[in-house]
This record gives C-alpha cells, sequence and structure tokens, in this order.
C-alpha cells in the first residue's frame, strides 16, 4: 500500500467533448494529477463528420469538440480509431440495443476496456468517466455501473469523478491519490449540478449538454442500418457503408437495390468520391443531385431509379430527363420520364 | 530531418487528425509532416491536435479545393 499523496498519480480521462467528462478531467486535473484524455472513434461519431458534407453545415464553425475540450484543459488528448474492434459490439451486443440501434452498455464497457488497455500499456494509474448516476437509461444506472467495471475488467480503477460519493470507494480514493471529499455526488437526470459546477469552476462555454454523439442512437439513421443488413441478409458494414447511411436521401424502390441521392451540391461532392465503387446517374439535361445505385440492378431498375432521381432535380417537371447512367464501368444515355410525385412510394424512403 | 507528405484526402474528421497521429509516432522530433485533406474540419482540428501535444503548426490553409496542414514534430 503506497502512502497517500507519494506518487503523482497519472490518470486517463475518456473526453467525448461534452460538458460532463470535460467537468470530471478538470475536477481530478485540479487535485494535481496528470490527466491525458482518450477519444474513441467508432465510426458512428456524430462529431465532425457532416461538417464536411452538407452546405448548410459548411457555415457553421468547424471544430471537433474533444480536441477543444483537451485545449481549454491544457490536457493531451489521443484520438483512437477502433472502427474494426467496435463492430462487435454493434453487431452483438451482450446487453442489447437501446430505443434504437444505440448498444449503450456494450459500448461504455468497450470503451473502459479500451482505456484500461491504453492505461497499461502507458503506465497510467486510473481512469476517469463523466458518467453520472441515473444520467441515463441503459448504461449510466445505479445496477449497470458494476456492470462496466467488470466486463471492461477496469474493476476499482474507474473513478466517476462526478458522482463518486454515490459508489464505494475506488483505489485511487482509497491510496489517497484522489480527495474523495473533494469529489461529487451527483445522480438523476438534471443537468443544474453539472452546470453549477462548471460555473464555479468559471466554465462558461461547452459543447451540447449532454449525449447526443452518436448515430446509434438517432431513429432515422438505425432505420438505414437495420435496412442495409436486411437487404444483405446479415449484420456486417464496412467503414464506407456507415459513412453513407449519413449522407443523402436514402430510397429503396425495389428490396434488391436503392438509391442514394445527394440533398445538395456539398452531398454530390462528397458522392463523386464513391462514383468507381457503384452504379450511378448524373443527370445532364438539368441541374440536378448525383444519385448511388447500391445492388444490383437491371435495366428495369435503372430506368425505374432514374424516373424517382428526376424527381429531384431541376427537370422534375420536364416531359423527360436525361441522364448519363454508369453501370459496371460503362457509360450510356438514357432518358425518362419523371415519375410522377403520387407514384413515388413513402414506404420506399428509408 | 525528414519531410513527409501524407494523403487525408477524402477522409472526414478526426480521420484525418487520427492518420497524422500516427505518423507523428513514427516520426522523429524536427522531422516535417504535411497533411493534405479536403475535409475543411482538418484546418482547425489538426493545429488544434498541434497545439495540445507539442507539434509546432509551420503553415495551414487551403490550396485549389484540399487544406494542407504542415507541421513539425515537437520533442514530446
Amino acid at each position: 500500500m503506497s502512502e497517500p499523496n507519494q506518487i503523482q498519480a497519472r490518470a486517463v480521462a475518456l473526453i467525448s467533448g461534452g460538458l460532463d467528462s470535460m467537468l470530471a478531467a478538470r475536477v481530478i486535473s485540479d487535485q494535481g494529477i496528470h490527466v491525458e484524455g482518450l477519444n474513441f472513434f467508432t465510426g458512428f461519431c456524430v462529431e465532425g463528420h457532416t461538417h464536411a458534407i452538407r452546405n448548410r453545415d459548411r457555415k457553421r464553425a468547424k471544430r471537433n469538440n474533444a480536441l477543444w475540450v483537451a485545449e481549454q484543459l491544457g490536457i493531451k488528448l489521443h484520438i483512437i480509431d477502433v472502427i474494426e474492434e467496435y463492430k462487435e459490439v454493434v453487431i452483438n451486443p451482450k446487453h442489447g440495443y437501446g430505443a434504437n440501434m444505440n448498444p449503450c452498455l456494450d459500448c461504455k464497457s468497450f470503451m473502459v476496456r479500451k482505456a484500461r488497455e491504453w492505461m497499461t500499456a502507458h503506465d497510467f494509474d486510473f481512469i476517469i468517466t463523466g458518467e453520472v448516476v441515473g444520467q441515463r437509461p441503459m448504461s449510466q444506472r445505479r445496477s449497470t455501473f458494476p456492470v462496466v467495471q467488470r466486463e471492461s475488467g477496469a474493476g476499482d480503477l474507474l473513478l466517476r469523478p462526478l458522482c463518486a460519493k454515490r459508489q464505494p470507494p475506488t483505489l485511487p480514493e482509497r491510496q489517497g491519490w484522489v480527495d474523495r471529499e473533494a469529489l461529487f455526488d451527483f445522480n438523476g437526470r438534471s443537468r443544474r449540478p453539472q452546470i453549477a459546477l462548471a460555473a464555479t469552476l468559471g466554465i462558461e462555454e461547452y459543447a451540447q449538454p449532454a449525449g447526443g454523439c452518436c448515430f446509434l442512437t438517432d431513429s432515422a439513421y438505425s432505420r438505414k442500418l437495420r435496412d442495409l443488413w436486411q437487404s444483405r441478409g446479415d449484420k456486417h458494414y464496412e467503414l464506407d457503408d456507415i459513412m453513407l447511411l449519413k449522407v443523402g436521401r436514402h430510397i429503396r424502390p425495389r428490396p434488391h437495390f436503392k438509391l442514394i441521392i445527394a440533398r445538395d451540391s456539398g452531398e454530390t461532392h462528397y458522392l463523386q468520391g464513391y462514383r468507381r465503387r457503384f452504379n450511378h446517374l448524373t443527370m445532364t439535361s438539368h441541374s440536378g443531385p448525383l444519385t448511388l445505385l447500391e445492388g444490383e440492378v437491371t435495366a428495369a431498375d435503372i430506368e425505374l431509379a432514374a424516373r424517382i432521381a428526376a424527381r429531384f432535380g431541376q427537370g422534375r417537371d420536364a416531359e423527360r430527363v436525361v441522364f448519363d447512367a454508369v453501370v459496371d464501368g460503362l457509360t450510356s444515355g438514357l432518358s425518362v420520364q419523371p415519375l410522377a410525385p403520387e407514384n413515388v412510394q413513402p414506404e420506399w424512403y428509408l | 530531418m525528414s519531410h513527409q507528405v501524407l494523403d487525408a484526402r477524402n477522409l472526414l474528421c478526426p480521420l484525418p487528425v487520427i492518420r497524422a497521429q500516427d505518423r507523428v509516432k513514427q516520426l522523429q522530433p524536427g522531422d516535417v509532416l504535411e497533411v493534405r485533406c479536403t475535409d475543411p474540419g482538418a484546418l482547425n482540428d489538426i493545429p488544434a491536435w498541434c497545439r495540445i501535444n507539442g507539434h509546432d503548426v509551420l503553415q495551414a490553409g487551403e490550396q485549389a479545393e484540399e487544406v494542407v496542414v504542415t507541421l513539425r514534430v515537437g520533442e514530446s
């Protein structure tokens, strides 16, 4: 057993870019403990991606909130690519999904486990998170806190500074590395304690008060992911698959193929990067979006796709709209009559 | 001292930052890395990552439709 304060302990903090993890890192750092941040990129992170695609988002301030938080706190931040390993969490969550395709409890255990591995590899002493008991219905409940500790392997090296006083003392507290009395007893869904603490610490600017950092909590996104798996007959994905679910209108007029239609020139520009890998339609007679076709298509399918896509360009009321249709690398002209609005079935929209 | 170029085009943030971070791990203090991106978010994110982690930003700007950030690897 070490004597209290004999060492300068080193803590690794999970930094999402939101307020809670910012506060947790700050209160531990204020105790004189060396803190470095970890941020995991799963492929489903809302952070950053859509900024780069849609026209309307290009006008918004572009910053990665995890990096911004780290800079405000004066700590290092390590952004870790966990795309491949994270697939198992999404595809086979031991504890199931939340309201949408969000495997929050498995996700939290996974991230704490990755933090534990990083901690061990870099000779750090313990892990901190911004979790608050009772804050989230799936992953932040009194009954699930021990699950995360057990399944991550972190055990009592996992300290949650914002609600530590409602938990048994962890090793960093028992060893005296951390002053338990200077920690907090927050609980429940109210954000007031965190906002008050931020004010006390002089933190005036922060990102969204809670959550909203994962596309898997979004119902529209989750619907498209389920459709992707259903159409393929099994649950797998590559990074490009899940990136494309964030972009464009997705319309499935037949079970075996769907259209991805850019919603503005920003999305057209982005989807152009995928032209070589997808059959696609480019409108030539009128101004209009690029359309990717996913799935095996027949000549009749391509014509139907073109008639649907024609509805989303300047020629929607024209007699004919002409496309360059690129199928299996070969380009041919295609003239179609735009589909009447009443013939675009609502259930085709994903 | 080496001068390397990292192609991070067609990647969306934070992937350009992650690729830059991974490449810097292989470099020596004083080496120069030029990162070429198409995501405009990289113009903020890579310099922020450099400031946090002790690397010098030599140049950051847009050229044609690309974002180019040139950094010198720090000591830490």
